[in-house]
């Protein structure tokens, strides 16, 4: 069983790590950190850059658990690709940051952690920065 | 002083509110046509086209030229964030302006592409102000022959000269010439390659061409290539530069700017050989060459000055002769035929205020285009996370619009559709697409000169080749053709493989 973590390089990805590692520390179970990039825009702020995935594997190093960093490149659709990631991995909870939107701006594009939410099979674990 | 007077006339034209805020329009639609890869301003000037009709010719060739302007500001920024040039002129700032971005030196490489920017597009419209007249004066003496001379130097020039392949170059200008024939025959009335279709008798549309080349093709090539690693966010802050930035910007900005007006002024000019000799000068005078390679604001700063120089020097070849060397100015002279207003020589003479409000124009959209680009260069940014689709559905439906709006039938958007196989087809195989439109433009002008030039002397071929003008343009067409044979020949006979390291960089419009 996995504890699956969509992360993103912002003060939303980082909570949202933050709770997944003690999620697995407290499951005892294998940690999944996805970054998922879109690969139809030229620029996407959500891609974390080596750097970051690197510092990210150093710091659960550090922390003893047992964990994968994966970085996801196809696909338009963050929502599915993690989705299709936890139903592969089976895993037993979901972690996602989330942000307050405005009514616009859900209207014009929607909201990932929503259709997470709504349609993911497993718990999910949804997080608010402080 | 007749120019100034004249320029200070042209200011008391342009400065009226709606021609401002066609002004404003035109750098804020070039910059952002600029910053996205794959648009540029020749395409955006070709979607426009259809829109400007309505609009007076002044005021569409203020908006042009704005576009024309602001896409270079654009292209830079591009390079520099993203190591994707976003024209082909900007190829060479990607080379240090990435490095330093890389470094997290991108608001000093966004400042000085900015202010270089701005210093030598001033510059170089005020060499314009003063060598385009001159230029005038002496094309107006010419007769057919010449004349056509002038332009076959303009056809050799865009097909051999710029790109990186003579044969593509040459075979991109013939299907250009081949589409220019389409149509009635000036002289006899017969049809010529209209296969019987009516509505060919009257040629194809310039609008139609440049449309379907420019836009349709481009559209096509990115949707056949559109997954692709999305690159992370280099962040920008406001670009600003310090005393030492300063210190090496300023003698690289004057030295681009020396090299860009020139090369943009001769008809087989361009932008791609001033920036790549103002690059190679900067590494040899910087005091700093072990930073060339790694991030040199000089390598930056030079370039780019080049790059906006030359984009004023080519306005000389269309204003005073009718030959554009770069694709933007190719679809500009068609929107001034669109008009009924006769590109050439005689263009200033009959049309002062319009070509003077230009001229104007530009200077006043270069300082717009500083106040717009420095603050703003974040939000410039910004635009690179558009996802493609969009972009690419908006730029189809603003096509398919345009090439129907010219003469409402339908028979339009097929050809529309065939020319923009056609322009994926180019790319696919690497043919360039300037000496294409170039060709589709200039043949029809460069075939009734010397239709001309044959009626003066009854069909004696001789005509053509009348006056030194002319065998000077002929001599430097044999020199342009043949200079690789001779090459090779010499180097052959030396007998070493000796190479220069020279860098080819790929180019295509």
């Amino acid at each position: 069983m996995t504890v699956l973590v969509g992360y993103v390089p912002n003060a939303f990805g980082e909570a949202a790590l933050t709770a997944a590692v003690e999620e697995s520390q407290r499951r005892q179970e294998r940690l999944l950190v996805v970054n998922m990039s879109r690969d139809d825009v030229l620029v996407d702020a959500r891609r974390a850059g080596e750097e970051q995935l690197a510092r990210v594997g150093r710091d659960l190093a550090e922390l003893g658990t047992e964990f994968e960093v994966r970085q996801i490149e196809e696909g338009n659709d963050a929502a599915d690709a993690l989705l299709k990631v936890a139903a592969d991995e089976k895993a037993s909870v979901l972690v996602i940051g989330i942000r307050h939107r405005s009514p616009v701006g859900k209207l014009l594009l929607g909201s990932v952690a929503q259709r997470i939410l709504l349609d993911a099979s497993c718990p999910v674990l949804a997080v608010k920065t402080g | 002083m007749d120019n100034l007077n004249a320029l200070l006339d042209g200011f008391g034209a342009v400065l009226t509110p709606v021609n401002l805020l066609i002004a404003l329009l035109g750098v804020t639609v070039g910059t952002a046509v600029g910053v996205l890869p794959g648009i540029g301003p020749a395409m955006t000037v070709a979607l426009l086209l259809p829109i400007t009709y309505g609009m007076q010719p002044t005021q569409a060739l203020i908006l042009f030229a704005a576009i024309f302007y602001g896409g270079m500001y654009g292209g830079s920024t591009t390079s520099i964030l993203l190591n994707t040039p976003g024209e082909s002129s900007s190829v060479v700032t990607a080379i240090e302006g990435n490095k330093m971005a890389k470094a997290g030196r991108a608001a000093q490489a966004l400042a000085t592409a900015a202010i270089g920017s701005f210093v030598a597009g001033t510059i170089a419209t005020l060499a314009l102000v003063f060598v385009m007249p001159q230029v005038v004066e002496f094309a107006i003496s010419l007769g057919a022959p010449e004349y056509l001379a002038i332009i076959l130097v303009a056809f050799v020039g865009v097909s051999a000269v710029l790109g990186s392949s003579r044969v593509r170059g040459l075979a991109s200008l013939l299907v250009g010439l081949t589409i220019g024939l389409i149509g009635i025959d000036f002289v006899t009335g017969q049809q010529r390659m209209t296969m019987g279709v009516a509505q060919l008798a009257d040629g194809i549309d310039v609008v139609v061409v440049a449309v379907g080349i420019f836009a349709v093709g481009e559209a096509l090539w990115v949707a056949a290539h559109l997954r692709r690693k999305a690159a992370e966010v280099i962040p920008v802050g406001r670009p600003w530069m310090g005393k030492e930035d300063w210190k090496r910007s300023w003698k690289p900005w004057l030295r681009g700017t020396a090299y860009g007006f020139p090369f943009g002024a001769i008809p087989a000019g361009g932008a791609e050989v001033p920036t790549f000799l103002s690059y190679m000068t900067e590494k040899k005078l910087s005091k700093h060459p072990e930073q060339f390679g790694k991030g040199a604001i000089e390598g930056v700063a030079g370039p780019e000055a080049a790059n906006n120089a030359s984009a004023a020097g080519t306005l000389v070849p269309m204003l005073a002769l009718g030959l554009p060397t770069n694709a933007t100015a190719a679809i500009m002279l068609a929107a001034l035929e669109g008009y009924g207003l006769e590109p050439g020589p005689l263009l200033l003479e009959k049309q002062p205020d319009l070509v003077w409000a230009l001229i104007a124009s530009l200077f006043i959209g270069n300082t717009m285009l500083l106040v717009l680009n420095l603050p703003l260069a974040p939000a410039w940014a910004k635009l690179l996370q558009i996802p493609r689709p969009f972009l690419y559905a908006g730029i189809l439906f603003f096509a398919s619009m345009g090439a129907y709006a010219v003469n409402s039938q339908p028979f339009d958007l097929w050809l529309l559709l065939a020319l923009g196989l056609l322009g994926f087809a180019m790319r696919r195989f690497g043919l360039p697409v300037l000496p294409l439109i170039v060709g589709v433009i200039l043949g029809p002008i460069a075939e009734k000169q010397a239709r001309r030039s044959l009626q003066l002397t009854g069909g004696d071929p001789s005509g053509l080749i009348g006056g030194p003008v002319a065998w000077v343009c002929y001599a430097i067409i044999a020199a342009v053709l043949l200079w690789p044979l001779v090459a090779k020949l010499l180097k052959a006979r030396r007998g070493g493989d000796h190479h220069d390291a020279e860098t080819k960089t790929e180019v295509s419009v």
